[in-house]
């Protein structure tokens, strides 16, 4: 609850700090208030609070927003160069800060109107970021596809909602349990489950509700698509995974079947249309939607370890992408080309940020020693524990498939001719952010009990 | 004295009702190219969660249902607000409200 309170008056602070002229010490104050936002939230480990009955910070809950607070932190880092440019350098932090407050509610929530409040202050505020370069049509595009597709999956989240509420009279996720476990499984019920199954997985971009993804993100800022791809896929695969395992693991065997299919028709559509990518961007979007199919691989385990193997995965998977997104921001404002033909042949006059590029790609890839292995190892043990070795097989060769494109852009930097050999500048904000997030993939590679155990 | 006026329509004819308009709204948002009547069509969707949450509401006499309804609307203002603001950026740089012209991302 601090942190829901802190983030909060942060981003209300945000907005008065243009009326005030407190711009120069406004990004080191959200540092400051992030950092201390994490703090409160870390002392709240194993000690759950039900606030209401309506929010329930159990260990879940701290976990994933501590990891929220960690990505967004860095996200700050990597984004504060890029808004500094901006007449509105306020207006985009607090709206950040307010969606922040929104992927914490959507990952404690014990109470359905929670999660919909949650989602929408999220939704909101990215809709509006996807579309902040107000000049660029395909800007203006991203976002107004992103509200569509947005606000037309929250019509079919919130009809499943009526109809669970219809069937249970109560919008409590422990009373919907309760109802759900003991056999009230009419029609309506599971009707209720597979329309919240379509409305999240729009939110995160599963197929076949996938298709606005590559549009949004391509067209978004890059430093929006960045937060797009990792904070608002981490909160909403743990508020998916909180409201499945809470409450509908009982009838798991009605909603799993489907998920299955849809698990591996994302896999498929994410990787095959990843390969045919010309641009950079874009292909970064297909293979976040190829990385969603193997999170919810774990969500169809329904088994003990789903937890922890979703919070690696999405955790590694964010380390790995701000530094992929951060490079592909450098490297195409100074080239002006978003296209993997930019990157070639700019290992010899920048080791460091191919480097990193290097180890985020293998990481995406899943490639040992990066944490990007594990993170697939755990969600594949869990599967085969549950007994799905089929799903298991087809991921693999999913997997195969993305090999390939990521290491395009490793041959494109290490093995084709230079265009030209002046070396590019890389600001000191963004140099530690690479610094920090290749350490963490190494280290979270080497030693994975790091994070696991805290689950 | 509401609620028993409520009662006098069964159950089942308001998830009729609320389906079918949810199914229009549906409709309206997948085959019109206006972006205006694209709004007023999810609006019609959830518009149709509200009646559908109002009526569940009653008959289960739990307010939980009737408050939920405040958070939808207020929601979905806070929504139409913010999508009007985007369709006026985007009118300013294409001079037009038909969904059509937003083609230039694709791949």
């Amino acid at each position: 609850m601090n942190t829901l309170i802190i983030l909060s008056v942060l981003g209300v602070i945000t907005l008065f700090a243009e009326i005030f002229r407190f711009r120069k010490g406004l990004f080191p104050l959200i540092l400051i208030g992030l950092a201390a936002a994490f703090t409160f939230t870390v002392m709240d480990y194993n000690n759950p609070q039900v606030y209401f009955g309506m929010m329930n910070f159990d260990n879940y809950a701290v976990v994933f927003s501590s990891a929220i607070l960690v990505i967004a932190f860095l996200w700050f880092m990597m984004a504060q160069n890029y808004f500094l440019q901006e007449t509105s350098v306020t207006d985009h932090f607090a709206l950040i800060l307010f969606s922040l407050v929104g992927a914490v509610v959507m990952v404690s929530f014990n109470n359905l109107t929670m999660l919909f409040l949650g989602i929408e202050i999220l939704s909101v505020s990215v809709y509006v970021l996807a579309a902040s370069d107000k000049s660029n049509v395909l800007s203006n595009e991203s976002g107004f596809k992103y509200f569509l597709m947005g606000s037309f999956a929250t019509g079919f989240l919130l009809f499943g909602i009526t109809l669970i509420y219809g069937v249970t009279g109560s919008f409590d996720l422990t009373t919907i349990h309760q109802h759900i476990s003991t056999g009230n499984q009419t029609g309506m019920a599971l009707a209720g489950v597979l329309l919240l199954l379509v409305g999240l997985s729009f939110k995160s971009s599963l197929a076949p509700f996938h298709f606005w993804a590559p549009d949004v993100y391509e067209g978004a800022p890059t430093t929006i698509t960045t937060y797009m791809a990792t904070v608002v896929k981490m909160a909403a695969f743990a508020a998916f995974f909180r409201l499945f395992s809470t409450c509908f693991a009982e009838i798991a065997g009605h909603w799993t079947q489907v998920l299955w299919w849809m698990v591996i028709i994302t896999l498929f559509i994410g990787n095959v249309s990843a390969v045919r990518q010309k641009s950079l961007k874009r292909m970064l979007a297909y293979s976040s939607v190829a990385h969603a199919g193997y999170i919810a691989i774990a969500i169809v385990s329904m088994s003990a370890t789903s937890a922890s193997a979703i919070f690696y995965y999405t955790l590694t998977y964010s380390i790995s992408s701000i530094t992929a997104f951060t490079i592909l921001f450098i490297v195409s404002r100074h080239k002006n080309s978003k296209d993997i033909s930019a990157f070639e042949g700019i290992s010899k006059a920048n080791p460091l940020v191919s480097f990193a590029m290097t180890v985020a790609m293998l990481s995406l890839a899943g490639i040992p020693p990066t944490a990007g292995f594990f993170a697939k190892y755990f969600i594949f043990f869990t599967a085969i524990h549950s007994g799905y070795t089929l799903l298991v097989l087809i991921a693999i060769v999913a997997a195969l498939i993305g090999i390939y494109y990521y290491f395009r852009v490793i041959i494109a930097m290490y093995f084709k001719p230079e265009q030209q050999l002046v070396p590019i500048k890389v600001g000191i904000l963004h140099r530690i952010v690479l610094i920090i997030t290749t350490i963490l993939t190494i280290l979270l590679g080497i030693f994975p009990d790091l994070i696991m155990g805290w689950l | 004295m509401m609620n028993q006026a409520i009662h006098t329509i069964p159950l089942d004819w308001y998830t009729l009702l609320s389906s079918i308009l949810f199914c229009i709204g549906v409709m309206g948002v997948l085959f019109r190219r206006n972006a205006i009547i694209i709004f007023m069509s999810i609006e019609l969707m959830l518009n149709a969660v509200n009646l559908l949450l109002v009526a569940f509401s009653a008959y289960h006499n739990d307010a939980a249902g009737q408050v939920f309804v405040f958070f939808t609307m207020a929601v979905a203002a806070a929504e139409i607000a913010v999508g009007l603001a985007i369709l006026v950026v985007v009118y300013r740089n294409t001079k037009s409200t038909d969904i059509d012209v937003l083609n230039r991302l694709k791949g």
